[in-house]
């Protein structure tokens, strides 16, 4: 996977510097008003200062000391939360300056007319529109995206996926698009432009991972309206506070009615500033390590979809099977041995370079020690496969005529020739389709010789992988182009929950529709323009990099590496990123418990002597009580700043259990972990003669 | 679509008014008569045709002789069974300790050989005002007074409270009481 | 605590879940239009009533259609409540020849009835005539019962429809819990009723001798007793069944009239959670899924019955001052003893406070002891249940609506921890309905808390308070916690039956029900317009133990985040007070 894109340590120099000062920048209420939660924060540290300096004035409520104390630490709330997001963006501009590199202004080969030969001028870059045709030669960059009308070459798209192998690309079919700042290492191209300046996939990908086309996604908002209720409640809570305390004073006779320091206090406390401050770093982190998979989202969303899919849909082939068909037993005609007839069938494969051929030739050697010979040295002439016949062979220099086909072909081969095909066989040939595999049958002039036996190898671990899916809750149905009985045989083998067989563009797009009308969330993977009908109808379309521009534009998350099972890595980084949301939040509000212990004895014990009770963490004093808590409140932002950037773990697990685990992490940690903390805090206050 | 509802709303909150508030109350009240018509009418208890009391309704006892039932707030006199109400003093009102001391002291007053701590619901104002009954210990508590005062043995008096004791609903459901009036009435008569 | 608190406890409870299936059964069927008995043989009376009102009862409503239903109606109700009261000393059946309620108490009472709050300003016996009553109580007892059923019934098909733009007929939905479900359960609560001794009767009062004559508070002598009569029994069953709570008499069911023996007494606490029980398992029935009814069921009581064996608890231990002036509040065979200041012998300390903690779990709010006089903690237990949005039972419909508004935030929370959009019932819960369900989470708090603030510092709200110190605190605090809650319980020693309260009051009914009845109908709408989403091995199941506990969680500390600060300089402190003497 990615090479030069790799994650970057958490808190590297180069990173955390640019952010500390960034977080300065970001104070500006402008930013701010955007998160209500730091918004208020904004104000409670604004409202605190003013009230520093009256007391400086000598008009204060409280020990100017205290005040300023409070206050700094309302400071240091907002610049904490600030710089987590500086942080996060700090890592996906780094990310972006090492793209933008890729995207040099580079002279193009502008063709007058769209072919190759005609005559081109040099020109920029950056002049070139969408449609117009450039030649690209051996070591040149290609200088925007676009889509090869001729030509093959091999490519370097190192810049982009990280994978310095070269990729073969070439006109027509499914490996026709090429991306701007790749570099042809071989031959020329011939490209049609496929979009303007600033809209290529790499500006695009910029612009991702900068946060710069970061829109709010639908449970970022539920989220922050959830959110806004808690602070607008807690914000009630503190103001009704003062009224309540004036009458308290008046009625029992004693003390002074609660300081407007120590109320910003308490309700920044009770906010949930750890959640609202880490909000946008979790996001922004959420996009980063999709890039760090080598994914490119189109929106946040699509991340946010990922996270929610119920059924996956695949190719077979390539995805679940290795692609080719492996020779895996040959089955000899009545009264025939076995060694005759893979002897015959390694013969008719020697010079058959395709897969199943060179399988075939490796099993007839390792299973019955057959020497390959070579073709030349039998003086025989290979006969290739051809869309006629159907059947490829050998002939003999001693005049054996040897061919290997589909039953049919050789069926009718054998009938020509005054040959009959042997009963027995059949039943042979039935069960080796029955089974999911391919029978292969080979005939010397009249007489059938046998069957080989070509099985689709299923990739090795992909069962562990989709028992992993299904433990997510998520679905897996194969498509494939075979027929009912060998889908079936692969899936089963597999272990997919389901298959589209004799799959059309038409029956996949169906097979979508329906699945959606029942409610299910649908991600599928595709490269081929013929997938993109069935990509724009998925919810989750994720299209191979190496695709065609129809399947990338369908997609909304581009796999640069062209893994078909990088589903299970996007999903784990959707959940990843709802979780850690879901988390922080319970994990916020469960801190609130603990602060109303420490501030609000703190604050009325001058009133009631009796609330002293309710300091069950017995803090030193009231103003140690209260500066205890709200440094707590502004050092968990840091201290969670690693976590949202990472994100929460995910494991693939029941709902119920997952939630249990995380409740209890979050939930009763939070309730807890603050006890401890701020009663810390308030031993070293106390240590240091702070308070 | 709310020009439509105009019509419905109107005629069907008429009839509805007509069948819960007309029809309702007066099939429940003309089954009552019927079945229940000492119930219905406030279970009150008649003495030559008169009526004398109500065995639900408390009525305010402070003569030595008969029993006392549990205060009450009501004003401008106490059992005003024409405005119930209850004292609402908080539990840490001095208001509340206030009365509390005094009423002890008049049931000490009363009776001063009786050492024993007054049972709580003796001291404490009833919810209603009107609470007809008290408990068993706070009748225990009055018997001495009251046989003394009439001249008659303790188990005389002990065996007509008992007599107008209600226990718990199966033994279980609720706190077993007595009727003050009623056992005063009793008292009263027994006499004779 | 002793062996008889936990039984009766434990018997009250029983009783109660063993009517909740047959119950809920019934009422699925009745809002499925299903056959169930009744619905059969009164089929020809709805009917009727459809035709007479012009009511298309095939007719189905959109969001909108059903909530301009629901404030028509509603409106109706509180103009000719107002009018009613105003008009009463012109009117007939007034046998007291009571005068016209002031127009503030008339506000406050119209509001109070048609909000299903039944928060008594007015002093029942005094204030209103036997026409009010009846014309104007009973008839908003039964009708704003149904309405809150009638939104929940709505609410109900929102989640069980696939792609409908509709919700439902209010109609058709008000006059089937009116006719077959409030009316029949009211008649038959209160022919048992009467036979215990609740009056009905149209005869005003009944003079009788005093036994010992008496003397008023300026010495005059007084030797008649006065009994306010009246058609009691018909009201005090649907005030309890529709969880209004609205007395006959002043002081509600402790009047020996309204509840005067222990079986009453059961029938009419059981009356209290009865339907908002039942509904519970309406709901899993009417969604196919009866487990996710029995799940909302079991988190009501998980946070009901700790409350309930507390508030016995604290007032069992009765109140320490009352030992140190020699008073004996132990419980033997004899007594029930515990803290019996505003408290009538016949309850005793189990049966008050299981009533109190009834009534202000359900939104009903009828009493049979003094909430005032309660021990700091067995009165803040009521109070803590009202501010905890009335949804642990709650009202009849709004108290399990409001609990899948609180259902909501938790799916919505649950569903971001383990990573997956949530969804409740097949129905993706999306910002639009975080956003309404967040509204009423929030109103309520909101009118609490600023009710509150004001109340504490205007001098004329001040002065309305009865016990001094922190109690008083508490007495307004809990006026609003119970209005804004549409509760209707209160500390009756704060003189709330003046201008600024009445108003304030008013309006915090007001905006407590209406606020709360649109936004859950939009929720009703937008969830009927999706499509259900299937169940998978991801979906966060919504009927587990560890999905209730956590939805317990989020109803206990969205409720005590919210009030703690509150709730510790009233009762609370207090608390702390009486312990350190």
């Amino acid at each position: 996977m990615s090479k030069s894109q790799k994650a970057k340590s958490l808190f590297e120099p180069s990173i955390v510097w640019p952010a500390i000062i960034d977080s300065m920048k970001k104070l500006d209420p402008r930013h701010q008003i955007k998160n209500p939660v730091m918004f208020v924060v904004l104000i409670g540290s604004i409202l605190t200062t003013g009230l520093w300096l009256q007391a400086l004035l000598g008009y204060g409520e409280a020990p100017a000391g205290f005040i300023l104390a409070v206050s700094l630490w309302l400071w240091f709330t907002l610049l904490f939360a600030n710089f987590s997001e500086a942080m996060a963006e700090g890592r996906g501009k780094a990310q972006a300056a090492s793209l933008r590199r890729v995207r040099r202004d580079t002279p193009a080969k502008k063709l007058l007319k769209p072919k190759y030969g005609s005559t081109y001028e040099t020109v920029s870059a950056t002049t070139l529109r969408k449609g117009d045709v450039v030649l690209v030669e051996a070591g040149d960059f290609i200088p925007m995206d676009g889509e090869i009308i001729d030509g093959v070459a091999s490519v370097d798209e190192s810049a982009i996926t990280g994978e310095s192998a070269p990729v073969i690309r070439e006109s027509g079919g499914d490996r026709s698009a090429v991306t701007g700042g790749t570099r042809v290492l071989s031959d020329w191209l011939v490209v049609r432009i496929s979009a303007n300046p600033g809209q290529t996939f790499l500006d695009h990908m910029i612009a991702m991972v900068e946060g710069a086309k970061r829109q709010k996604t639908p449970n970022e908002i539920a989220l922050s309206i959830l959110l806004a209720v808690f602070t607008l409640i807690f914000l009630l809570a503190t103001v009704t506070l003062l009224p309540f305390s004036i009458y308290s004073v008046t009625t029992s006779g004693h003390g002074n009615p609660v300081t407007v320091t120590v109320l910003v206090a308490l309700l920044v406390c009770l906010i949930p500033t750890t959640i609202g401050g880490l909000l946008p770093a979790i996001g922004i982190a959420g996009m980063d390590r999709m890039i760090q998979a080598n994914v490119v989202a189109a929106s946040g969303r699509a991340v946010e979809a990922a996270g929610d899919v119920d059924v996956l849909l695949l190719d077979k082939t390539g995805t679940i099977t290795l692609g080719n068909r492996q020779a895996v037993d040959f089955i000899p005609a009545w009264g025939l041995t076995v060694e005759s007839l893979a002897d015959a069938a390694q013969l008719a494969s020697l010079s058959d370079e395709t897969p199943e051929g060179r399988s075939i030739v490796v099993l007839a050697k390792e299973k019955y020690r057959i020497r390959e010979r070579h073709i030349l040295e039998l003086n025989a002439k290979f006969i290739p496969f051809t869309a006629q016949t159907r059947m490829s062979g050998v002939d003999l220099g001693d005049g054996r005529q040897i061919r290997k086909g589909a039953v049919e072909a050789i069926e009718a081969y054998v009938n020509k020739l005054g040959g009959s095909f042997p009963e027995d066989l059949k039943s042979t040939i039935e069960s080796i389709s029955k089974s999911g595999g391919t029978p292969l049958v080979v005939a010397e002039q009249t007489r059938v010789l046998g069957v080989i036996h070509l099985k689709d190898i299923v990739k090795g671990g992909i069962r562990e992988r989709f028992a992993e899916l299904r433990r997510m809750g998520i679905k897996t149905v194969m498509i494939t182009g075979d027929n009912h009985l060998t889908a079936a045989a692969i899936a089963a083998e597999a272990g997919m929950d389901d298959f589209l067989a004799q799959a059309t563009p038409e029956t996949k797009l169906k097979l979508i529709r329906e699945m959606q009308a029942g409610g299910r969330l649908v991600a599928m993977t595709g490269d081929g323009t013929n997938d993109a009908p069935a990509l724009a109808q998925a919810d989750v379309a994720v299209a191979m990099n190496t695709g065609t521009q129809a399947a990338k534009e369908a997609g909304n998350l581009v796999d640069l590496d062209s893994n078909p099972t990088k589903l299970i890595e996007i999903v784990k980084i959707g959940k990843q990123l709802l979780m850690t949301r879901g988390s922080l939040t319970t994990f916020s509000i469960a801190n609130d418990v603990s602060k109303y212990f420490a501030i609000i004895p703190a604050a009325f014990v001058s009133t009631y002597p009796a609330l002293a009770t309710l300091n069950i963490m017995r803090l030193a004093t009231p103003a140690s009580a209260v500066l205890s808590a709200v440094i707590f409140n502004a050092i968990i932002i840091i201290f969670l700043i690693p976590l949202a950037l990472r994100g929460v773990p995910y494991k693939p697990k029941p709902a119920n259990s997952l939630l249990r685990n995380n409740l209890l992490v979050y939930g009763l940690g939070g309730i807890i972990a603050p006890f401890i903390g701020i009663k810390l805090i308030d031993m070293i206050l106390v240590v240091l003669h702070l308070v | 679509m709310f020009k439509e509802q105009i019509k419905p709303a109107i005629l069907s909150f008429l009839i509805l008014t007509i069948i819960t508030g007309v029809l309702y109350p007066l099939v429940v009240t003309g089954i009552a008569k019927v079945f229940f018509p000492k119930q219905a009418n406030g279970s009150l208890i008649y003495r030559n045709q008169k009526p004398i009391g109500s065995s639900l309704i408390g009525q305010p006892f402070d003569n030595p002789k008969y029993f006392w039932g549990r205060p009450s707030a009501t004003s401008p006199v106490a059992f005003n069974a024409s405005a119930s109400s209850g004292s609402n003093l908080g539990p840490l009102n001095s208001a509340l300790a206030e009365t509390i001391t005094n009423r002890i002291k008049l049931y000490k007053a009363a009776d001063p050989n009786n050492t024993a701590p007054v049972p709580v619901d003796l001291v404490t104002s009833s919810a209603s005002g009107l609470d007809p009954h008290i408990s068993l210990a706070a009748a225990f508590y009055q018997i001495s007074r009251v046989a003394r005062h009439r001249n008659l043995s303790q188990d005389t008096v002990k065996k007509i409270v008992l007599q107008h004791t209600k226990g718990r609903l199966m033994a279980i459901i609720g706190e077993p009481v007595v009727n003050v009036l009623e056992v005063n009435l009793e008292l009263d008569e027994y006499k004779k | 605590m002793n062996w008889f608190n936990l039984v009766q406890t434990a018997i009250f409870l029983s009783a109660l879940l063993l009517l909740v299936k047959p119950l809920g059964i019934y009422m699925a069927l009745v809002y499925e239009g299903k056959p169930a008995g009744l619905n059969v043989w009164l089929a020809p009376v709805e009917r009727w009533i459809y035709r007479l009102s012009f009511i298309k009862p095939d007719m189905s409503m959109s969001w909108k259609t059903y909530a301009a239903a629901v404030m028509l109606f509603n409106i109706i109700g509180i103009i000719v409540v107002y009018a009613l009261q105003r008009l009463q000393a012109y009117l007939f059946l007034n046998p007291m020849s009571i005068p016209a309620v002031p127009p503030d108490l008339a506000f406050n009472t119209a509001v109070s009835f048609a909000t299903n709050t039944n928060w008594q300003s007015y002093g029942g016996e005094t204030t209103l005539s036997y026409l009010t009553q009846m014309l104007a109580l009973t008839v908003q007892n039964f009708v704003s019962a149904a309405t809150g059923m009638a939104i929940l019934a709505a609410l109900i098909r929102g989640f069980v429809q696939k792609q409908v733009e509709t919700i439902g007929n209010f109609w058709v939905d008000l006059v089937r819990s009116t006719i077959y479900v409030l009316i029949p359960l009211a008649l038959i609560l209160s022919l048992i009723l009467v036979s215990q001794g609740v009056v009905q009767t149209f005869k005003s009062s009944a003079k009788v001798a005093l036994l010992q004559p008496t003397k008023d508070a300026d010495g005059k002598i007084i030797s008649e007793q006065t009994l306010a009569l009246g058609p009691a029994a018909s009201q005090v069953a649907i005030k309890q069944l529709g969880t209004n709570g609205g007395g006959f008499f002043n002081v509600n069911s402790a009047h020996p009239y309204e509840n005067p023996t222990a079986l009453s007494n059961f029938l009419e606490t059981l009356a209290i959670l009865l339907i908002p029980a039942a509904l519970c398992y309406t709901f899993g029935f009417m969604v196919r899924d009866r487990r996710q009814g029995w799940a909302i069921l079991a988190a009501m009581l998980i946070i009901f019955i700790p409350c309930l064996l507390s508030c016995i608890y604290f007032e069992q231990k009765g109140n320490p001052l009352f030992d140190r002036l020699g008073v004996d509040q132990n419980a033997t065979a004899l007594q029930p003893g515990g803290n019996m200041e505003g408290k009538e012998a016949r309850f005793g300390v189990t049966s008050s406070a299981v009533w109190a903690t009834a009534t202000t779990a359900a939104s009903n709010g009828s009493v049979n002891s003094m909430h005032d006089s309660y021990m700091p903690l067995g009165g803040l237990i009521p109070m803590w249940l009202m501010q905890l949005g009335e949804v642990i039972f709650g009202g009849v419909g709004s108290g399990l609506y409001g609990m899948i508004a609180f259902v909501i935030i938790a799916v919505f929370i649950a569903g971001l921890m383990i990573g997956r959009t949530p969804e409740y019932l097949g129905k993706k819960i999306e910002s639009y309905e975080m956003k309404m369900a967040s509204l009423m989470i929030l109103i309520p708090p909101i009118l609490v808390l600023v009710g509150t603030a004001v109340s504490v510092v205007l001098p004329q709200a001040k002065q309305a308070i009865f016990n001094p110190g922190t109690h008083g605190f508490s007495e307004i605090l809990y006026a609003f916690s119970s209005t804004a809650n549409n509760n209707g319980s209160a500390f009756a020693g704060l003189s709330t039956n003046n201008f600024f309260y009445n108003l304030t009051l008013g309006l915090v009914m007001f905006f407590a029900r209406y606020w709360l009845v649109i936004p859950i109908l939009a929720i009703a709408g937008s969830l009927s317009r999706k499509k259900v989403v299937p169940a998978t091995q991801g979906t966060l199941p919504t009927h587990t133990p560890l999905f209730i506990l956590f939805l317990v969680m989020v109803v206990l500390i969205v409720g005590a985040l919210t009030f703690f600060p509150a709730l510790a300089l009233g009762p609370i402190v207090e608390h702390l007070m009486l312990g350190g003497g």
